[in-house]
């Protein structure tokens, strides 16, 4: 409708049949165009996510019902022959507690640590941006680059942090082979590379937070820490759960850290002590077993919607009232 | 594939920058400065151990395996830098690597900021039937783990026959949620009706009105991220190693076929990793600011 310009009832009488036609055609034009366009907008997300993303693993399913290899050309049906053979696999339990081991030895320690670098970051300080960029610095290094550098600081012999430790009189760590050795400093590698992100994902919620709420509780004398726990947590909690379920999600697909850190190895170890799920899909890949890969693969959708909502749960009910 | 979480919030003020210190009070003074003084360690600390694995890492990468034994170890950058790169790009084809992760990166980073401005323009200011539930399933998207699909994604890209080549890299993610829902936020933002409105009786098409009108408002916040996504497709690692071959690899892929085959060539293996790694470390230390501002933004839901 806006489009008609504003000189249009101006024109001249003898015209008029054609002009009211070709009028009639722009509007028509004009209708579709309003009306089409945002669709076709917004099209290419939703065209590209459900052919790369959606079909992929919703596939996924279909042919975990098969014995699928990539060598031939016929592929059996089994029903859940493949699922009936994960749950009786030894790796694929293993599989799933170190996936879980390391995702709660990474992601616990992690978020309480960012959310008190952030509580630290939001006051008025000297040097934020300085302070800011080299936090997120290890989030811009790459996963590999982070394991190579790791593996030498977690090295045995010449690694830093054996170095270091010396000093304590801790001998000689053979970081990658014990199973609590080995899920502590993959550990540290995820921590490293998201704690500075998650930190500033909560301090910009932090920053939304209302200062007259910091200044009344100020006056009522109230500490940084009280502070901290009574007004900013509760304040900032969907974030909180936001950032609690996709660094849940995150952790339990962990796959570069270990396959890295093993130097290559798809079994995680030689006594797969740090092989994760998304590995261990990896490691059935490699050898072109694509039914069983896929049959873990859901499995472990299965796995990450339990945990994901069982640590929404948790999130939404911990305590820190004030809504 | 990297999740760029975000995450709503309660609205907030549009300039996330840091409050101006506020005067403080006589009393409250001397009590504070000690505190303070906590915080600036802590904060320092912290971005001392967030610094030292870069910075040792091009230790090592200026020096000779031989030196990694001594004790204590090297704490400064020796002589041998370039020889040690000089054998990375022996070893590995390295220059091909990083032609191809500038052209994945590039070509990613450039159709999403087109893509997701697009859709940013029509879900933050057009009308359109079923457009608050299409938003939605736009942000839900971000919470599908897309990377148990990778065995069938790989099938596609076989029957596709892009296995091996760069389509596969780029095509898949020429546009992703977190960009749509971004620019959403920002153009909601930015963007005035009324110059849109403007637009419309001076007989602009919606389309014209995306040209001529749109993309020049949404060149700040399409830069950032442009970055972001630059950044993040240059690191990407996991769909790479799957579907590229070592002899067409990115970044990287080619380090860690370095890091995996000579795993006592420590020297080596951080030569290029600094190489990989530090053209983007101070692209980052530049620009950071922004980036920084654009990654907090894009976390707070208005």
């Amino acid at each position: 409708m806006a489009t008609r310009a504003p000189d249009r009832p101006a024109a001249a009488p003898p015209g008029r049949p054609v002009r009211a036609r070709r009028g009639l055609r722009r509007h028509l034009v004009h209708q579709l165009d309003t009306r089409a366009s945002p669709y076709a907008y917004v099209a290419p997300f939703f065209l590209l996510f459900s052919a790369f993303g959606l079909f992929p693993l919703a596939y996924t399913a279909w042919v975990s019902l098969h014995e699928w290899t990539l060598l031939e050309d016929e592929h059996a049906f089994v029903g859940l022959e493949n699922f009936r053979t994960l749950l009786a696999d030894d790796y694929f339990w293993n599989a799933a507690f170190n996936t879980l081991s390391i995702g709660v030895l990474s992601t616990v320690p992690q978020l309480l640590l960012a959310i008190w670098l952030a509580h630290l970051l939001n006051r008025p300080l000297r040097a934020q941006t300085f302070l800011r960029i080299t936090l997120l610095l290890p989030n811009v290094t790459s996963v590999v680059a982070v394991v190579v550098i790791f593996s030498q600081l977690f090295g045995r012999d010449f690694g830093m942090i054996n170095w270091m430790l010396s000093w304590f009189g801790v001998g000689g760590v053979a970081w990658n082979e014990g199973v609590a050795s080995s899920h502590a400093a993959i550990s540290v590698m995820i921590m490293w590379r998201w704690t500075g992100y998650n930190a500033l994902i909560f301090l910009a919620a932090m920053q939304a937070v209302p200062r007259e709420l910091y200044e009344a509780a100020t006056l009522d004398g109230a500490s940084g820490l009280t502070q901290l726990r009574r007004i900013t947590i509760p304040m900032i909690k969907p974030t909180i759960v936001f950032v609690v379920i996709t660094s849940t999600i995150g952790a339990m697909q962990v796959l570069a850290e270990p396959l890295l850190f093993g130097s290559y190895m798809v079994t995680g170890g030689v006594d797969r002590q740090y092989q994760t799920l998304s590995l261990l899909i990896y490691e059935n890949f490699t050898r072109l077993d694509f039914g069983y890969a896929s049959a873990i693969s859901w499995m472990m959708f299965l796995f990450i919607i339990l945990v994901a909502g069982v640590n929404y749960l948790l999130t939404r009910r911990a305590k820190g009232g004030l809504t | 594939m990297t999740a760029q979480p975000m995450s709503p919030a309660s609205p907030t003020s549009p300039a996330p920058g840091p409050p101006k210190a506020p005067a403080a009070t006589g009393t409250g003074r001397r009590r504070f400065d000690g505190a303070r003084r906590l915080t600036y360690l802590t904060l320092l600390a912290v971005a001392f151990f967030s610094a030292l694995p870069l910075y040792y890492s091009v230790v090592v990468a200026s020096r000779d395996n031989a030196a990694l034994a001594d004790v204590p170890p090297p704490l400064v950058p020796g002589g041998n830098f370039f020889a040690n790169v000089a054998r990375v790009f022996d070893t590995v084809p390295f220059a091909l690597a990083l032609a191809n992760s500038v052209i994945v990166a590039g070509s990613i980073a450039l159709a999403v900021m087109f893509f997701s401005t697009l859709a940013g323009f029509a879900f933050a200011k057009l009308r359109f039937r079923g457009r608050n539930a299409l938003l939605l399933l736009t942000v839900a998207t971000m919470m599908v783990p897309t990377q148990l699909g990778i065995i069938p994604l790989y099938m596609l890209m076989v029957k596709l026959e892009w296995t091996g080549t760069l389509y596969a890299l780029i095509v898949p993610a020429l546009v992703n949620a977190f960009g749509v829902f971004f620019m959403t936020q920002y153009l909601s933002r930015a963007l005035p009706t009324e110059l849109l409105e403007a637009g419309r009786v001076d007989g602009c098409t919606t389309w014209g009105l995306f040209w001529h009108v749109v993309l020049p408002v949404a060149r700040p916040a399409a830069a950032v991220l442009g970055m972001l996504t630059f950044m993040s497709a240059w690191n990407d690692y996991f769909w790479p190693l799957v579907v590229l071959t070592p002899e067409n690899p990115t970044v990287q892929v080619a380090l860690s076929t370095l890091a995996a085959g000579y795993v006592n060539d420590y020297v080596l293996g951080l030569a290029g990793t600094a190489l990989g790694t530090l053209p983007l470390v101070i692209v980052f230390g530049l620009l950071g600011k922004q980036i920084i501002g654009g990654i907090m933004q894009g976390a707070v839901k208005g």
